[in-house]
């Protein structure tokens, strides 16, 4: 046991490789012999992922030494790396033609979740301006929530939650994005790229297009990839102005 | 040579951080503003270019498309590794808002895509 341990640990990205491989060939299985390829082998495969992240702490499976490879197959630079690799199918005249629209829904997506969030966060009883604003910007990103909070001067305990609020978020779209993909008519570019705008968090955006089609990852990724900046950018200045002049 | 190809993406990858991380801080943002998406635009920019030139060979593409399949593995591994216990322990407010939240953002996303619809008929005519 002691020396597979040892070959394991010495050569964690390769057992990544190798134990992702069995994750979807699993998904893929359980997909096509128990829902008759209703559900998408790949979204198996992402929740497979959540439900193994349990295991673990804050780097989800990760913490466990066996598995620290996974942290670098899954972390920011092999994920941003292979996301614009997807562009390579992408069609810049769709993009073009989504341009307007793509940017418009950026804005719109993190104001439309700034005041959401701080409104629910309100009248749970965080009626604080900067409470308001961290939270509202949790709702954004889990990113974009601490780096609010911190500039702002909240409290530790109100930027936990931003943060917690953000991977909620991250993990509901990685889950629901398949299940209502056909509701919200996510069948083409200027929709994705639309989706990606508004929802913003990249992690999600990316796995729940995965799983829904692959050829859509690229448009809605590309949105939103500049979401998170846009966020730190907005949350702690102008929407925690206007939300200073009125709490 | 398919390195040639997986050499291109990481020029353009590399290129997209530096450009998102001076936007950045021009901005006054601590991070990377996009980085990701000007990489992305280079890359179909330049791989268009290319393939019209017949400078870029069956060969190095597949370098690229294999980096390209690999995005899914990567995104499998990425929820493996996210903090599910903390998302799960963040009280009553982070359910509340994560879910409300996230909900209303989905609500919105056939509305703004079917805004953006009609006028791209009308544009379409300006702009061919």
């Amino acid at each position: 046991m002691d020396v597979i341990e040892k070959i394991i640990s010495k050569n964690d990205l390769v057992f990544a490789f190798l134990f992702v491989g069995i994750i979807v060939y699993v998904s893929f299985w359980i997909a096509k012999k128990l829902t008759n390829n209703k559900i998408p082998g790949s979204a198996i495969a992402i929740f497979i992922g959540l439900v193994l992240a349990y295991f673990g702490d804050k780097k989800g499976i990760a913490d466990l030494p066996m598995f620290t490879g996974m942290a670098l197959l899954g972390g920011s630079m092999l994920r941003d790396f292979s996301i614009v690799a997807t562009a390579m199918g992408a069609s810049f005249t769709e993009i073009k033609r989504a341009g307007v629209a793509g940017i418009f829904s950026l804005f719109f997506g993190v104001i439309l979740s700034f005041f959401v969030g701080g409104t629910i966060a309100y009248f749970m009883g965080y009626t604080d301006a900067k409470s308001f604003a961290t939270i509202g910007a949790g709702a954004c990103t889990f990113i974009v929530g601490p780096i609010t909070g911190s500039a702002l001067g909240a409290s530790t305990d109100v930027i936990a939650i931003s943060i917690a609020i953000g991977v909620i978020k991250s993990i509901l779209v990685t889950i629901c994005t398949p299940l209502i993909a056909k509701k919200i008519g996510l069948n083409n570019p200027t929709t994705a790229m639309v989706y990606g705008g508004i929802i913003g968090t990249t992690s999600g955006v990316a796995a729940g297009l995965a799983a829904v089609d692959e050829k859509l990852v690229p448009y809605g990724a590309l949105t939103a990839t500049f979401y998170t900046g846009l966020g730190c950018l907005l949350c702690p200045s102008l929407l925690y102005y206007i939300i200073h002049i009125f709490i | 040579m398919k390195i040639y190809g997986v050499a291109i993406l990481a020029g353009c990858y590399l290129v997209g951080q530096l450009i998102g991380e001076q936007l950045g801080k021009l901005v006054g943002v601590s991070g990377n503003v996009g980085g990701v998406g000007f990489a992305m635009i280079m890359l179909i920019l330049l791989g268009s270019w290319m393939k019209k030139r017949g400078l870029l060979g069956a060969e190095p593409e597949k370098g690229i498309l294999f980096w390209n399949a690999m995005y899914i593995p990567v995104v499998i591994a990425m929820s493996a590794t996210q903090n599910v216990k903390a998302a799960l322990s963040g009280g009553w407010v982070a359910v509340a808002v994560g879910v409300l939240g996230t909900a209303i953002s989905f609500a919105f996303v056939p509305i703004i895509a079917k805004m953006a619809k009609p006028k791209q008929e009308d544009k379409d005519d300006l702009y061919l």
